[in-house]
């Protein structure tokens, strides 16, 4: 079945990009894109990082903590921001939350 | 399908993170390489929908290009710099090679959308298609019942099939657009339409109010819709657009008769797009043959498609705003709308050079208008079928 589209971004949630949103590196133009159905995106360089983080193992907390921990920055800070990225992306429908693991 | 690369994005906010990267920007003497290219890979369908935009003269199936010089075009335009590739036609499913070709273009890095009627599709093609690494689904209906999408597709069983298959699309998680051909004869079924890809759980609708050249502008009377229409057609758009948001984007294409101001079409003649024909034509819009007097460029020819891009007679006739006549010439805004659509100047003025009809600005602009007026109050209902045959009438009493 399909996934859900519209996902709620938390601390827990581990989010993935979907498959019709891939992250790809423009070669021609040298900048990072999403490219998605007749959109493309330009990430700037935090939320290819972040995106880049987000394998669908960690959840939006562990990326928090591996960001504050190579920015020596608050993870408070970083974590707000993260989120509001994320649901921005999600928002445009090209975030989705990776399945559940059966514990 | 009508002008699908149209700037549709959302404009980015102040703090955007994740801006939508603008269409090169280009200037009189530097164009750079489109971000996405239309490949109308075939020109054969089973519907025969009378507002087709392929071309009056169809490329027939043995002048299309091979496997091998499809994957040589994608392998080329991958390594020019262009980032998505759709997949369109006539029916591109006709062609037996195209899981080869969408796999080819995963492979060399492609973003691939598929541009399609559907009918032909079965579910293990399509499941096909998604393991070749098919990013996107593009369904385009022409009704939301039997009887009246089967009559304008000119093929029974058409809409049950569409249905189908835009249900197996999303069962298989590819995300779907409905695209929705939109005339006097169909616009009563908008708000149907909303509905139905509420259904189908598309993520896009678009609403694409058919434009008037070749086939269509053959079946100009049976197709052009009233004023009261259109408005009404407007008000539900801006209305389900607000109550939709996040569920459902709608994209929305006026037909310009009715217009003030021209559409900037395909974002000006040579500057942000350009498509390649069954045949092997590079084209800067897939109505561009329809201009007599025009050589294009084939990639069977020993230039690269950069260069045709960059280089060719056809391409560089019209762009910028050296070749404009009155009163495009003196106009504020040249640089804003290029004087409209070249295809459509050349239509229905004889030169593609004159500013399109569609502008107020025009001499033939009443006219025009006019026209459209007295044939979409009009009781000329019957179409003249896209074929191959140069076009057969229907029959007096449907089908």
């Amino acid at each position: 079945m399909a996934a859900p589209r519209h996902i709620s971004v938390s601390e827990a949630s581990r989010p993935v990009l979907p498959r019709h949103a891939k992250l790809k590196y423009d070669e021609t133009r040298k900048v990072w894109v999403i490219l998605a159905p007749e959109r493309v995106l330009a990430p700037d360089e935090i939320a290819v990082e972040v995106l880049q983080l987000c394998d669908g193992a960690r959840n939006v907390g562990n990326v928090a903590d591996l960001l504050a921990e190579k920015y020596a920055a608050p993870r408070e800070a970083i974590l707000t921001d993260v989120v509001a990225m994320l649901q921005d992306l999600a928002d445009k429908g090209f975030l989705t939350e990776a399945r559940e693991k059966t514990p | 399908m009508s002008d699908v690369l149209s700037d549709r994005s959302v404009p980015p906010t102040a703090s955007d993170s994740l801006a939508v990267l603008e269409k090169q920007r280009s200037t009189a003497e530097t164009f750079g390489i489109p971000l996405a290219v239309l490949l109308e890979i075939t020109h054969r369908c089973p519907l025969q929908c009378p507002y087709c935009s392929n071309p009056v003269e169809l490329d027939r199936a043995g002048r299309e290009l091979t496997t091998d010089e499809w994957k040589k075009v994608l392998s080329e335009l991958a390594e020019i710099g262009v980032l998505q590739i759709h997949f369109s036609g006539g029916e591109p499913t006709a062609r037996k090679d195209l899981v080869e070709l969408v796999k080819h273009a995963s492979d060399v890095g492609l973003y691939t959308n598929l541009i399609t009627s559907a009918v032909l599709l079965t579910r293990d093609k399509l499941s096909d298609l998604a393991d070749a690494g098919l990013c996107h689904v593009q369904i385009s209906f022409q009704g939301t019942e039997d009887g009246l999408a089967d009559r304008v597709a000119g093929y029974k069983g058409a809409h049950h099939k569409k249905i189908e298959v835009a249900k197996w699309t999303r069962e298989l998680d590819l995300p779907l657009t409905v695209n929705a051909v939109m005339h006097r004869q169909n616009l009563h079924q908008l708000p149907d339409i909303i509905q139905m890809s509420l259904d189908l759980d598309a993520d896009r609708l678009e609403v694409a109010n058919v434009q008037y050249y070749g086939w269509a502008l053959k079946n100009r009377a049976a197709l052009m819709p009233t004023v009261a229409q259109l408005d009404e057609c407007t008000r539900l758009v801006e209305e389900a657009r607000e109550t939709l948001k996040g569920r459902l984007t709608i994209d929305y294409v006026v037909p310009d008769y009715y217009a003030l101001r021209p559409k900037k079409c395909m974002g000006g003649w040579g500057r942000q797009f350009f498509n390649i024909s069954p045949a092997g034509k590079v084209l800067p819009c897939h109505a561009a043959e329809s201009i007599t007097g025009l050589e294009f460029e084939s990639v069977r020819s020993n230039h690269s498609i950069a260069w045709i891009w960059q280089n060719s007679e056809a391409f560089n006739r019209y762009r910028g705003t050296g070749w404009m006549k009155e009163p495009c010439k003196s106009c504020e805004f040249r640089e804003i709308d290029f004087g409209g659509c070249r295809c459509q100047a050349f239509a229905l003025t004889g030169d593609a050079a004159n500013t399109d009809p569609a502008c107020a600005l025009s001499p033939m602009h009443e006219t025009i208008f006019k026209q459209a007026e007295r044939e979409a109050e009009g009781e000329t209902n019957r179409f003249l079928y896209r074929n191959f045959a140069g076009g057969t009438l229907e029959s007096e009493n449907g089908a």
